[in-house]
């Protein structure tokens, strides 16, 4: 069975605001082919201050999905619509405490429904333009249709480019034989041939320097690299900014689709390492969420 | 009330007898069979009257049809690969749309390096077409693998028919008998079944020991290729204890063998009828009149599976599910979509596997707890309206999820 946490089973046993709302103004009906689950959500909206006061849900699926229903449930009454709008699905899952990369899909269907219940009230159409794949690398939670997608758009040719373009197979590379099935298809539709000796797309190369650096070149570079990695978190619909450099600390901003996803530890750790690779020396990597304490602590100290 | 395992075509849980057997293998008798001391003198000798045990309940000719294996999935593997590696002019492999993945994910792989795969669809009922099959079978193919009794719904294919079609058409015949090994008499020396696989843990001997039987004279190619053991058919030391284990098993799987088709059939017949009468829209997948004694496989409609194990589980009762989300891979039973069974029913299938420790008072567990469970999640279903307890008039009309 599933290593669901404690959070995701209290939902699941004991869901809060299950059931249709009655007289509810904002009805969202989503459902995942993928597995077959499916959703309604129910919101009574006050049309004066466009506040969710009352959320309820219906759910075909499995304890996941419905631990997700509950905990969107909760997350959204009180919020305005446009705040509810911002919630993400990585905020479901936070607030599940995780669910294992298989179910991540779950969390997504309940910010769908909650995107097709706003439009709904709204008078608007909602369309979903996001495809689902089979589940590839487990790791990194990276499905076929992504894949194709990033080997077409990028003529990626290895293994070793689908890794760096997507993160897949850079775990515990179980998935490499998938891998290459995609790239034996997708290569032979474009009427080429998966050669698994061919040498690895032309990154964007950024070129190592001679220590010691000036903390003005360290910047500098460091911007470098971020630019140079930029497509690849683009491509998981996030980005990374540079806020600050002290001594030898990157603060940086993980934002969109990195902020408050579980790999952003892991993706930290991969620009840590890229970092320095190419200045020759050490460098730390961190969020700038955790800078505010040593800049007043610095603050203090000058003061 | 102690937790009631009803998850048997699973795995089962080995016979206290068994594991008395295996222990010495463990302890003092733990020398390689191939070696001259005393530590390995019993050893040759237990290997061959565990080879008898396993050859008295399959009905085998003689006891050198037997090759041990690690299990199910080696054995299938073993088969196939042997069937083509031998006959390398055949191209085309015969096998359904049901088998188990041991089955399908080889195909699957053969398929891409060139082998035309038939897969026999089946009906409603989970049953096949014979005239279908027959028209499939030619010099061409090299293999045909169809299982004896399907894991899921338990329903038994005729295998002994199926195979005299393939013999009559010079096709080789292999059937994954996994789960009906131990639970339907058999006797394959009035057969023209030339390989069939078997796993000790489905019939109450450990994990990590299978058989591959292979009559006398059928041409065959070693998957593991090495040391003489198993006459040269399958290398690698012996896992002693296990196949010492996997011979009393199948022992006293012989001696049950009426109480596993009277007394279990029994408790299985009582719970289905008992989960039907009770619970308004479940129904029983699968071809009734030709089912394992022991499976029953309940489609419970507008919930979905997982759902209604958690709940099981928490009542302290084991059971599994054909729905999607209790598979590793997200993908729904192929077994349901093969028999066409609705999604919003396939996803509720729940089966319910026995053996010959359950009781009469588990079923009656069971039966007290299900209705709840199931009303609980319906109230939760976009599907079910609550206040008339009963699906929402034409459900699938009433919710239109966007499906993505």
């Amino acid at each position: 069975m599933w290593d669901y946490s404690d959070k995701v089973k209290e939902h699941f046993f004991t869901p809060k605001n299950a059931g249709a709302v009655a007289d509810a103004n904002a009805v969202g009906e989503v459902g995942s082919i993928s597995c077959g689950d499916a959703l309604r959500l129910t919101l009574k909206v006050n049309p004066e201050t466009e506040v969710i006061e009352e959320s309820g849900f219906q759910t075909f699926g499995c304890g996941s999905a419905i631990a997700s229903s509950s905990v969107l449930t909760e997350i959204i009454k009180g919020m305005t619509l446009d705040e509810a709008l911002k919630v993400t699905n990585q905020d479901i899952a936070a607030q599940l405490d995780g669910l294992p990369p298989e179910k991540m899909h779950c969390s997504v269907m309940g910010r769908e429904a909650l995107q097709a219940a706003v439009a709904n009230y709204r008078g608007e159409e909602w369309k979903d333009d996001h495809e689902e794949g089979a589940l590839i690398c487990k790791c990194f939670a990276i499905d076929a249709v992504m894949i194709e997608e990033m080997i077409w758009a990028n003529k990626l040719r290895t293994v070793e480019d689908v890794t760096n373009f997507t993160k897949a197979g850079g775990g515990c590379a179980a998935c490499h034989e998938d891998i290459e099935a995609i790239l034996e298809k997708v290569l032979a539709e474009k009427g080429e041939k998966f050669d698994p000796t061919a040498a690895p797309v032309e990154k964007v190369e950024v070129e190592k320097v001679k220590t010691p650096l000036t903390n003005l070149q360290r910047i500098k570079k460091i911007e470098e690299v971020l630019t140079s990695l930029r497509p690849q978190l683009m491509a998981d619909g996030g980005d990374v900014e540079l806020v600050e450099v002290i001594d030898n600390t990157a603060y940086v901003n993980m934002t969109g689709a990195c902020n408050g996803c579980q790999m952003a530890a892991m993706t930290i750790a991969g620009i840590q390492q890229r970092l320095m690779e190419v200045l020759g020396e050490f460098i730390r990597v961190v969020p700038a969420s955790e800078m505010k304490k040593l800049v007043n602590i610095q603050g203090a100290g000058h003061a | 009330m102690p937790d009631i395992y009803l998850d048997n075509n699973a795995t089962t849980k080995v016979d206290p007898a068994v594991v008395d057997v295996m222990i010495p293998f463990f302890l003092e008798q733990y020398g390689n069979p191939s070696s001259i001391h005393k530590f390995a003198d019993g050893v040759a000798k237990a290997l061959k009257k565990a080879r008898g045990q396993v050859q008295e309940l399959i009905g085998a000719e003689h006891d050198s049809e037997i090759i041990f294996t690690s299990c199910g999935t080696e054995s299938d593997s073993t088969a196939i690969l042997s069937a083509i590696k031998a006959q390398p002019n055949r191209k085309e492999i015969i096998t359904t749309t049901v088998e188990h993945a041991a089955i399908l994910n080889l195909c699957e792989n053969l398929e891409k390096e060139g082998y035309t795969i038939h897969r026999l669809p089946v009906d409603k009922c989970g049953r096949l077409n014979l005239e279908a099959y027959k028209k499939m079978l030619s010099d061409q193919v090299a293999i045909v693998s169809v299982m004896w009794a399907n894991n899921e719904t338990g329903t038994i294919f005729p295998i002994v028919e199926m195979a005299e079609m393939a013999n009559a058409a010079g096709v080789m015949f292999h059937t994954d008998a996994v789960q009906a090994v131990g639970k339907i008499p058999m006797m394959l020396q009035d057969t023209k079944i030339d390989m069939l696989s078997i796993s000790g843990h489905k019939l109450h001997a450990p994990k990590g020991i299978g058989v591959l039987y292979l009559r006398r004279g059928t041409r065959y190619r070693p998957l593991l290729r090495g040391g003489h053991q198993e006459r040269g058919r399958r290398a690698g030391t012996e896992n002693t204890a296990s196949i010492v284990g996997l011979g009393r098993a199948c022992e006293l799987a012989l001696e049950h063998m009426e109480y596993e088709n009277v007394q279990v059939k029994a408790m299985r017949d009582r719970l289905e009828r008992g989960i039907i009468e009770q619970i308004p829209n479940s129904f029983i997948t699968g071809d009734l009149n030709n089912r394992l004694p022991n499976t029953t496989d309940i489609a419970f409609e507008y919930i979905e599976g997982e759902a209604i194990l958690m709940l099981l589980n928490k009542a302290g009762i084991a059971a599994s599910s054909g729905s999607a989300c209790t598979s590793g891979s997200l993908e729904p039973s192929h077994v349901m979509r093969a028999m066409q069974i609705p999604y919003t029913a396939a996803h509720g299938t729940i089966r319910f596997s026995f053996s010959r420790y359950n009781t009469m008072s588990e079923v009656d567990e069971v039966l007290k707890v299900m209705p709840d469970i199931v009303a609980v999640l319906r109230k939760l279903s976009p599907y079910w309206d609550s206040v008339t307890n009963e699906p929402v008039a034409n459900p699938e009309a009433a919710f239109t999820p966007t499906f993505k």
